[in-house]
């Protein structure tokens, strides 16, 4: 198949071959016959092939029309030489698989190259011609593709000719006085020109583009599940540890493994077991030999400093203060009753007189100790008073009168807590009582002791203790020498029919607002009817009286532990210890126990009965001139009992951090500290307080670098002294230590009774032993006598006649 | 079996040696001089503590082996003696 070669075959410029070629297709039977085949005669490596013209010619003659060479006939002709060149086109560069070089120089040219590459070779291997061979590129005419009319839209050229303005003025207007007038724009039209924002387009730009991100995950899939939900069930499992069998257990005590197993094993055991028995290697050396030291300090170091002294000038004269009680809260603050100096017979000699002076409780603040931060009226001399243990605004008090008196100071708290500022006012504030018992229901004598029974307890109206669920001290106990102990309640009492509730609202109602001399009502209810819940007076075969019942009440949760035995104190000097509980007798009567136990061992009146605030069992008794330690349960006496000093001791306290340490307070005004760990026969140390005797001890916890004790004496001056850190710190194990010592006693005490039991059975034995002697003595003398007598008046008759006894007497002779 | 008696009585005799238990492999109590509800906790409660400790010791080096437990408390300490198929129990009280 001929191709079409070209609309114009040679001479364009644009038909992308040079003008001396011309390309051809030959077919297989030219190409056969002037020996140029495809990959046989011509390839890629050697397509060059000379044609002779005259084959062309003669091929042209031959085929004629059909000849391929027809269309270069009368190029060929026009060659000058005899030969031309086909070149194998392979890669159809010109359009067919042949080509024939038209012209002698193509022809060079053509044929050249491999010259030229064999010249190249040559040159290589001559590297001075390099230079010759390369030609400089010879300029070429520019052939334009078109880039000049893209330059050409590029450049800025004026599109028109420029123009000019020129623009003048008079020149009388330059730098004339201009006058400037106002004028409102609105008022011409086109005043002004009004740029109105608009919302222009191109800035509201929709985002036709967006780079997007993706990734391939794999398939997820989302399900779900419910279980049913049925309800929750308890469930419990009991388990039982496995055990062995006995035979099981003799079984394994018996084998071999067990054996040898005890024998490797316990060689390591007995080595740790000596370490520890050695030594105790977690054992701070370091910190004990502090505590040690300590008790080796000098003298100076355990004297108890004054810290601060109040005396009252305005209500202290010719007074004594008769107790102390700590405010349980705020600290700084404690209170005094103060009472008078006079006898029995004094009082009632200057009895009008004591009536305008009423009889006041102070309360000290150790912010100021000239003046008395508040003051409570009593409606008589107050012997003993104590702050509610819940409510430290409530104050229960008894008085000389045999009344129990309550105060409630809750309005003057903030006094007393010092918040108000000092130059406010100068004159204390006197509190009046708030309730006061009837006096028909309660004490005959002088109430000499008041205590609150703590807050876990109630005493029911038969004597019955059980807890009490509102959790806040409501029960009171007193004590009078006329043999009675009054247990009061200070809660409205309950109301037994509805008529009486009636009528006791229409009372309350009637006088809401009558609150004389500003106080508080917490207490109406109980003011001038006060009646005491139950008493108890225990039967004492002469009648005594009471001075001062005093049991620790452990504050134990349950109402089995409260302890119903108590420890009163008649006059005699004698300490009972009693259950006060009340029993049925046979007509339904309630009545209580006769007392357990009585002792007499205090020569005078026993003023102060203590518990130890360590030992719940252990009691400090102080009276006469002795004191005395007990244990309760040890019902045969004192485990400790100390020797008569020199003046009679007034008061006794334990101290509240040391167990082995207890205060005494003397006549003469001394303050013992005794140490039992120190010395048990005489106070570890002794020192002067005042010349007066001292009415009252009574120690407290500031804070854990203070401990104060305050100290009363019979002048009514309150000393508050300073505890050193020898008297306040426990050395270590002190506890242990005194326990271990009040153990002994008690084994002491127990063993000389044995040993006296012993001794008056050994006495009576030995006295059986003898009047048996001397009996048999006696009789033996007469026996004698009896045969002597026999033997002068004929032993034979005699021996006949009483054959038992002579044997009797001649056993006795011998 | 007279020795295994007197060894055992001679370390309860021991200053401050409150109790002596020998338990077996499972923890099972096999003789003990405390009371029954006592020993079964500190066999239980031992026996797991021992194992767990021999299997401390022995991950951290395979040829290692637990020969010899102390623990000390505030109050006493308690020795533990473990060995394949016993384990003997002692609790002292050092400070006594």
């Amino acid at each position: 198949m001929k191709k079409n070669i070209g609309q114009k075959p040679f001479y364009t410029s644009h038909q992308g071959h040079p003008d001396d070629i011309c390309p051809l297709t030959l077919t297989s039977a030219t190409q056969e016959l002037f020996g140029c085949r495809y990959d046989g005669d011509v390839t890629r490596d050697n397509p060059y092939k000379i044609l002779r013209k005259e084959d062309i010619l003669q091929d042209l003659r031959n085929r004629a029309a059909v000849s391929d060479f027809s269309p270069v006939k009368q190029l060929v002709l026009a060659y000058p030489e005899d030969e031309l060149l086909l070149v194998y086109d392979r890669d159809f560069i010109y359009g067919s698989s042949f080509y024939l070089v038209l012209t002698v120089e193509g022809k060079d040219r053509h044929l050249m190259p491999i010259v030229a590459e064999v010249g190249e070779e040559a040159l290589e291997r001559e590297p001075s011609d390099v230079f010759a061979a390369q030609k400089t590129p010879e300029p070429r005419p520019w052939i334009s593709l078109g880039s000049e009319q893209e330059i050409e839209e590029e450049s800025v050229t004026d599109s028109r000719p420029r123009l000019k303005c020129r623009i003048s003025r008079v020149r009388r207007a330059f730098g004339a006085p201009v006058f400037f007038s106002d004028r409102n724009a609105a008022e011409t039209k086109d005043g002004f020109i009004e740029c109105t924002p608009y919302q222009d387009k191109i800035f509201s730009l929709k985002q036709m583009e967006r780079h997007c991100g993706v990734q391939a995950i794999p398939n997820c899939n989302s399900s779900s599940t419910q279980t049913p939900w049925t309800y929750p069930k308890n469930m419990c499992t009991q388990y039982e540890p496995r055990e062995f069998s006995k035979e099981e257990k003799e079984n394994c005590l018996q084998s071999e493994e067990l054996k040898h197993f005890i024998s490797l094993a316990v060689s390591r055991l007995e080595v740790a077991i000596q370490q520890n028995e050695i030594a105790d290697v977690f054992f701070d050396d370091w910190k004990a030999l502090s505590e040690d030291d300590g008790g080796y300090a000098g003298k100076a170091d355990s004297h108890l400093k004054e810290y601060q002294s109040f005396t009252d000038l305005h209500f202290s004269q010719e007074k004594t203060i008769s107790n102390i009680s700590w405010h349980p809260t705020i600290s700084g603050v404690i209170a005094v009753a103060m009472t008078e100096r006079l006898s029995f017979e004094d009082r009632i000699n200057a009895s009008t007189k004591l009536l305008l002076n009423p009889s006041l409780i102070l309360f000290w603040s150790f912010s100021d100790p000239i003046n008395p931060q508040l003051l409570l009226e009593c409606p008589d001399d107050v012997f003993s008073f104590e702050f509610c243990p819940s409510d430290p605004n409530i104050i229960v008090g008894s008085c000389m009168n045999g009344q129990v008196v309550l105060w409630d100071i809750s309005a003057h708290v903030e006094r007393l807590q010092g918040t108000r500022s000092n130059t406010r006012d100068n004159e204390t504030s006197v509190v009046r009582y708030c309730a006061v018992s009837s006096i028909e229901h309660g004490h005959k004598a002088p109430v000499t002791d008041i205590q609150w029974l703590p807050e876990t307890f109630e005493v029911s109206r038969m004597g019955v203790p059980m807890e009490n669920k509102s959790g806040m001290c409501v029960q009171i106990v007193t004590c009078a020498p006329d043999c009675c102990l009054m247990f009061w309640d200070i809660r409205a009492p309950r109301v037994a029919f509805q008529n009486m509730a009636d009528q006791r609202k229409q009372k309350v109602e009637e006088k809401p607002l009558e609150n004389p001399d500003g106080v508080p009502n917490t207490f109406k209810h109980l003011n001038l009817t006060w009646k005491p819940l139950f008493r108890v007076c225990p039967r004492l075969v002469n009648i005594p009286a009471i001075h001062s019942p005093n049991w620790g009440l452990n504050g134990s949760q349950t109402p089995n532990l409260f302890s119903d035995n108590l420890f009163f104190l008649p006059q005699d000097g004698e300490l009972v210890y009693t259950d006060w509980k009340l029993e049925k007798d046979d007509s339904g009567r309630l009545f209580s126990v006769k007392p357990s136990h009585r002792f007499t061992i205090h020569d005078g009146l026993v003023n102060t009965v203590r518990r130890s605030p360590f030992f719940k069992d252990i009691v400090l008794t102080v009276g006469g001139w002795t004191f005395a330690i007990w244990k309760e349960g040890v019902m045969n006496g004192p485990i400790i009992h100390s020797s008569c000093s020199q003046r009679k001791c007034t008061v006794g306290y334990w101290s509240q951090s040391r167990p082995a340490v207890f205060y005494i307070g003397k006549e003469d005004g001394n303050l013992e500290v005794w140490d039992l760990l120190e010395k048990t026969h005489e106070p570890s140390q002794t020192q002067n307080i005042t010349t007066a005797p001292i009415t009252c001890i009574k120690p407290w916890i500031i804070s854990s670098k203070q401990h104060l004790l305050a100290v009363s004496d019979h002048l009514g001056t309150l000393h508050i002294l300073e505890i050193p850190w020898t008297l306040r710190s426990p050395c270590s194990n002190e506890k242990l230590s005194v326990n271990k010592y009040f153990e002994k006693e008690v084994d002491r005490l127990v063993y000389f009774d044995k040993r006296r039991e012993m001794r008056t059975k050994e006495k009576k034995n030995m006295d059986a032993e003898e009047l048996r002697k001397k009996m048999v003595r006696q009789r033996s003398q007469i026996s004698k006598w009896i045969l002597i007598i026999i033997c002068l008046v004929g032993t034979y008759s005699v021996v006949k006649y009483i054959p038992g006894k002579l044997y009797f007497f001649l056993t006795y002779l011998d | 079996q007279a020795e295994v008696e007197e060894t055992l009585k001679r370390i309860q005799t021991h200053k401050g040696v409150i109790g002596t238990i020998v338990v077996n492999a499972e923890g099972i109590p096999i003789r003990t001089t405390l009371d029954n509800s006592t020993t079964v906790q500190y066999a239980g409660l031992l026996h797991q503590l021992t194992m767990k400790a021999r299997s401390t010791v022995r991950d951290i080096d395979p040829q290692n082996d637990l020969t010899f437990l102390r623990i000390r408390s505030k109050k006493h300490e308690i020795m533990v003696a473990p060995d394949k198929e016993y384990m003997l129990i002692v609790i002292q009280n050092p400070s006594e």
